[in-house]
C-alpha cells in the first residue's frame, strides 16, 4: 500500500497545480507565472521564494485590488502550499492552508483547502486529524473534487484498519478513469483484510486484468496478479496461482519475484520440470537482485528433487562462487560508503540531470554500492532523508554564493559612495542657485496668470501695451515734459502729442480682445515650458535620491544579513553531516542484511552441494553395480 | 532441502507485506528528527533568500531604472521553442538556450523572467529573435522590434510566442 498511498496523491496534486495555470483564465501577474515556471521544473525553492515576496507585496499595498496578484490570489496561496509540499516542507504547507481554511473565503476554496489539509495530515500519519480535515468538506462540489475526497478517505480508513468503511468507498470508485487500477488493487486488498477472501479474490483478479497502457497502471495490475498468486499460494491454490504469476509482465518491477514465485508454485505442487523454466530464466538475470540468487539455489533444487544430482552439483557450486564473489562486492561497498564515496556519488550534478538517476547511479562503475541498493533507495524514508540530503546540498550552495554576494554588494556600496560623495556637494550647491531661479520664474508666471484672470472681469488696456507701443508712449511722455509752456507753437505741439497718444490708445482698446487672447495663449505655450522644466527639477530630485539611496542605507540590512547567512550556512553544514551520517547508516544495514542473507545461502548451498555430490556419486555408483 | 524451501517461501511472502527495515541504529524518530530541522532550515533559508531578493532589486535595479523582460507561449502551442535573444536599442541583453524541460513549464502556462536589468527613462527598440521547431520538424525564425517607453515605475514587458501556423503572432511584445 505505501507506494501507491505515496503516488496518488502526488499525482494529483501535481493535476492541480497544473490546471492552475493551463486550465485559468489568462495569467494577469508575470512574476505568478514566473513562480509557475520555476515549479513545473521542480525548482519549488525558487518557486516558493518568488511568490512568497510577490504574496509580501500584495499584502503590503494600500489598495490590493489594483495589484495584478489581485486576479490570482487563492490560486497563489493554494500554490505556495502545494510548492511547500513538494519541497517536503510539510509543517509551513498545513499551517498556509489552514489560515485559508480559517479566512472568510468560498465554499468551494475551503473546500479546496481542506482537503489539502487532509491529505498532509494523511502523509504524516496523523489519520484523525487527517479524517477531521475531511469532515469541513461540505456543499456542492466537483465530480473530480468528489473522487479525490473519496479515494483519500478510503486510503485513510484502510490506514487506520476501517476495511470495510474502506470497500463501501472504493466500490463507489469503480469505474471512474483518474483511479482506474489503483481503487480496484486497493478495493481487493480491503476485502481481503476484512476478511471477504472470495470477493477480494475476485476483485484482485478483475484489477490484474485491467486494459493498461501507461507504466503506472501496469505496475498495479502487475502487483494485483503478484499479490493474489501470493493469497492462493497460502492456501495450496498452486494451480491457480501459477496462472497468476504468469500474468505478470516479463520486464517490469514485479518480473523477478514473480518468476520465482511461479517456479515455487510449481515446486509446490511437485512440477519440478516446470518450476525450472521460470528459475532457469531469473538465474540469468542480474545477481544483485534477491529474486535471482534466491534462484541460483532453486534452479539446482529442482535438478535435484529431478534426481539430475551431477547436474545439481554443478549448479550448487556455480551459485557457491557467485555468492563468494557478491560478498566481496558487499565488503567493497560497504568500505566504500565508509569512505563517504556513496554520499559523493549521490550529489553528483550529471545525475541529477536525468529522470532515471537512480538507475543510471547503479551503472557507475566507481559506486558498488549502489548495486545492492536500489530496492533501498526507492523505500519511502530512503527517499525522504536522500531529498532532503540534496536539498541541504543545494541549500549550501546557495548560502555559500549569497555570502560572496554580500561581500561584493558591501564593495560595490563603498564604490559608489567613493564617487557620489565628493560629487555632492558641488552638485547640490548649483541645484540650490537653479531652485531659487525656478522658484522666482514660477511666481512671475503666476502673477501674470492673476492679472489675466482680473482682466477677465475688469478690462485694462495699459496692461497689453506692446514694447514698441510702451516706447512710444515713454517718448510721448518725455516730449510732452519738454514742452515749453511759453513757447509760440506749444499748443499745437500738445495737440500733436494727445493726437498721437489718442492713436495708441486707440489701437491697443480696439486690438485688445485679440492680444488678451493671445496673452493667454502665451501663457499656455509657457505653461508648457514650465512643466518641461518641472520634469526636469523631478527627474534631478529622483537622480539624486538614487545617488544617495545607492550607497545609504544598507549597513544593518547588509551586517544582519550576513549574520543569518553565516548562521544558517553552519547549520546546514551540520546537518547535511547528520544526514549523511543517517544515509549512510541505513545503506551499511541494507548492505549488511544481505550480506547476511548471502552468507546463510552460502552454507545452504554448502551442504546442498556436498549432499547431490554424494547423491550423484551414490547414483553413479549404484548404476555401475547394475551394469 | 526442505529447509530452503521454506526459508525462500517465507522471504517471498515477506517481501509482499514488507518494506526494507532498519535496524534500532537508524529508527524513524531519527528520521522525523532531522527531518524537523530540514524543515526549519529550508524556512530560515527561504527568508533570507526574500530578503535579499528584496536587497538585490533596491540596489541593482532601481524601480526608476528597472526593466523586466518575460517570456511565455501562448495557449496551446506545442512548437519546439530553442533559442530566444533579446537586444535593447541595439545591444544584446538577452541569450538563451532551452532545455526540454524549461520548454515543458512555458507549454504548461509559466512565464520565464529572461533579463532583469536598468535603462534610462524615455523610449527604446526592443528586438526579439526566437529560433526553434515546427511541429513537422522544420526550422523556425523569426524577429520583430518594439518600441518600449520607461517611465518613472519599473517596466515590465511580456514577449508572448507563438509557432508557425498559429492563430496568434509568432512574437507579440506588449508592455505590462
Amino acid at each position: 500500500m505505501t507506494p501507491l498511498r505515496r503516488l496518488l496523491p502526488g499525482c494529483l496534486a501535481l493535476l492541480s497545480c497544473c490546471a492552475t495555470a493551463a486550465a485559468g483564465a489568462e495569467l494577469r501577474d508575470l512574476y505568478f507565472g514566473e513562480a509557475l515556471y520555476h515549479a513545473y521544473q521542480g525548482e519549488y525553492f525558487d518557486a516558493i521564494s518568488r511568490l512568497d515576496v510577490e504574496i509580501g507585496q500584495y499584502r503590503g499595498v494600500d489598495e490590493p485590488q489594483l495589484d495584478t496578484l489581485h486576479f490570482h490570489i487563492n490560486e497563489a496561496e493554494f500554490s505556495v502550499g502545494d510548492f511547500e509540499l513538494y519541497y517536503r516542507m510539510h509543517n509551513r504547507a498545513g499551517r498556509a492552508i489552514r489560515a485559508v481554511l480559517e479566512s472568510n473565503v468560498a465554499p468551494e476554496v475551503r473546500n479546496e483547502a481542506a482537503y489539502r489539509l487532509a491529505r498532509i495530515h494523511f502523509q504524516k500519519g496523523q489519520l484523525i486529524e487527517a479524517l477531521q480535515a475531511l469532515e469541513r468538506i461540505s456543499g456542492a462540489m466537483s465530480e473530480r473534487v468528489r473522487h479525490e475526497v473519496a479515494y483519500l478517505r478510503a486510503q485513510i480508513y484502510m490506514a487506520g484498519g476501517r476495511h470495510s468503511d474502506a470497500v463501501t468507498i472504493l466500490k463507489g470508485l469503480q469505474g471512474v478513469k483518474e483511479f482506474e487500477g489503483f481503487a480496484g488493487y486497493n478495493l481487493g486488498v480491503a476485502l481481503f483484510r476484512a476478511g471477504q477472501q472470495q470477493e477480494g479474490r475476485a476483485q484482485l483478479a478483475r484489477a490484474g486484468q485491467v486494459p493498461a497502457t501507461d507504466p503506472g497502471s501496469l505496475a498495479i495490475r502487475d502487483r494485483s496478479n503478484l499479490v493474489l498468486g501470493t493469497r492462493l499460494m497460502e492456501n495450496n491454490e498452486f494451480g491457480p496461482a501459477r496462472e497468476h504469476f504468469d500474468r505478470v509482465r516479463l520486464r517490469g518491477p514485479f518480473s523477478n519475484r514473480a518468476l520465482l514465485s511461479a517456479g515455487w508454485a510449481d515446486a509446490s505442487a511437485e512440477r519440478y520440470d516446470r518450476a525450472l523454466v521460470p528459475w532457469t530464466m531469473l538465474a540469468e538475470r542480474n545477481v544483485t537482485d534477491k529474486a535471482v540468487q534466491e534462484a541460483l539455489l532453486a534452479v539446482p533444487y529442482a535438478y535435484s528433487k529431478l534426481e539430475v544430482f551431477g547436474k545439481a552439483a554443478l549448479l550448487y557450486g556455480k551459485a557457491l562462487e557467485s555468492f563468494n564473489s557478491e560478498l566481496a562486492k558487499l565488503d567493497a561497498s560497504v568500505r566504500s560508503i565508509r569512505e563517504g564515496k556513496f554520499l559523493r556519488a549521490l550529489v553528483r550534478e550529471e545525475l541529477k540531470q536525468d529522470s532515471d538517476w537512480v538507475i543510471k547511479l547503479r551503472e557507475l562503475p566507481e559506486v558498488p554500492e549502489t548495486y545492492y541498493l536500489i530496492e533501498l533507495m526507492a523505500s519511502h524514508d530512503f527517499q525522504e532523508s536522500l531529498k532532503n540530503y540534496l536539498d541541504l546540498e543545494e541549500l549550501r550552495k546557495k548560502t555559500a554564493a549569497w555570502a560572496d554576494s554580500l561581500v561584493a554588494y558591501e564593495e560595490l556600496i563603498e564604490l559608489r559612495r567613493a564617487y557620489y560623495q565628493p560629487l555632492l556637494p558641488e552638485i547640490d550647491a548649483q541645484f540650490r542657485l537653479l531652485d531659487s531661479q525656478l522658484k522666482l520664474r514660477l511666481e512671475q508666471r503666476a502673477h501674470i496668470d492673476r492679472q489675466l484672470q482680473s482682466m477677465l472681469i475688469m478690462p485694462r488696456a495699459e496692461f497689453l501695451i506692446t514694447a514698441p507701443e510702451r516706447e512710444v508712449r515713454d517718448t510721448l511722455f518725455t516730449i510732452e515734459s519738454r514742452v515749453d509752456p511759453l513757447a509760440p507753437d506749444a499748443a499745437v505741439v500738445r495737440a500733436r502729442i494727445e493726437r498721437l497718444k489718442g492713436a495708441l490708445l486707440w489701437n491697443v482698446e480696439t486690438d485688445y480682445h485679440r492680444r488678451l487672447t493671445e496673452a493667454f495663449t502665451n501663457l499656455r505655450a509657457l505653461d508648457d515650458e514650465i512643466e518641461r522644466l518641472n520634469e526636469i527639477y523631478r527627474s534631478f530630485v529622483r537622480t539624486r535620491q538614487a545617488a544617495t539611496q545607492s550607497y545609504q542605507g544598507y549597513e544593518d540590512t547588509l551586517r544582519i544579513l550576513k549574520i543569518r547567512t553565516r548562521q544558517s550556512h553552519d547549520k546546514i553544514t551540520t546537518l547535511m553531516a547528520r544526514q549523511g551520517k543517517l544515509l549512510e547508516a541505513m545503506a551499511i544495514e541494507e548492505l549488511e542484511a544481505r550480506r547476511q542473507r548471502l552468507e546463510e545461502y552460502q552454507v545452504k548451498a554448502r551442504f546442498a552441494l556436498a549432499d547431490s555430490y554424494d547423491r550423484a556419486t551414490l547414483k553413479q555408483g549404484q548404476e555401475r553395480l547394475k551394469k | 532441502m526442505r529447509a530452503v524451501l521454506s526459508l525462500i517461501g517465507l522471504v517471498v511472502a515477506g517481501w509482499l507485506v514488507s518494506h526494507p527495515v532498519f535496524a534500532v541504529s537508524t529508527t524513524k524518530e531519527q528520521v522525523k528528527g532531522l527531518d524537523e530541522q530540514v524543515q526549519d532550515i529550508k524556512s530560515d533559508v527561504l527568508a533570507i533568500g526574500a530578503e535579499l531578493s528584496r536587497l538585490e532589486e533596491k540596489l541593482l535595479y532601481p524601480s526608476g531604472t528597472q526593466v523586466s523582460l518575460f517570456v511565455s507561449l501562448a495557449k496551446g502551442e506545442k512548437f519546439r521553442l530553442d533559442s530566444v535573444n533579446v537586444r535593447i536599442d541595439g545591444k544584446d541583453v538577452a541569450d538563451h538556450l532551452y532545455t526540454f524541460k524549461e520548454v515543458e513549464a512555458l507549454q504548461k502556462g509559466g512565464v520565464q523572467r529572461v533579463y532583469t536589468g536598468n535603462i534610462p527613462t524615455g523610449e527604446h527598440q526592443l528586438q526579439v529573435t526566437i529560433a526553434g521547431k515546427s511541429e513537422g520538424g522544420g526550422d523556425y525564425r523569426q524577429t520583430s522590434t518594439a518600441t518600449i517607453t520607461k517611465g518613472v515605475g519599473p517596466k515590465l514587458v511580456e514577449i508572448r510566442l507563438a509557432g508557425p501556423g498559429s492563430r496568434n503572432p509568432g512574437i507579440d511584445i506588449k508592455a505590462r
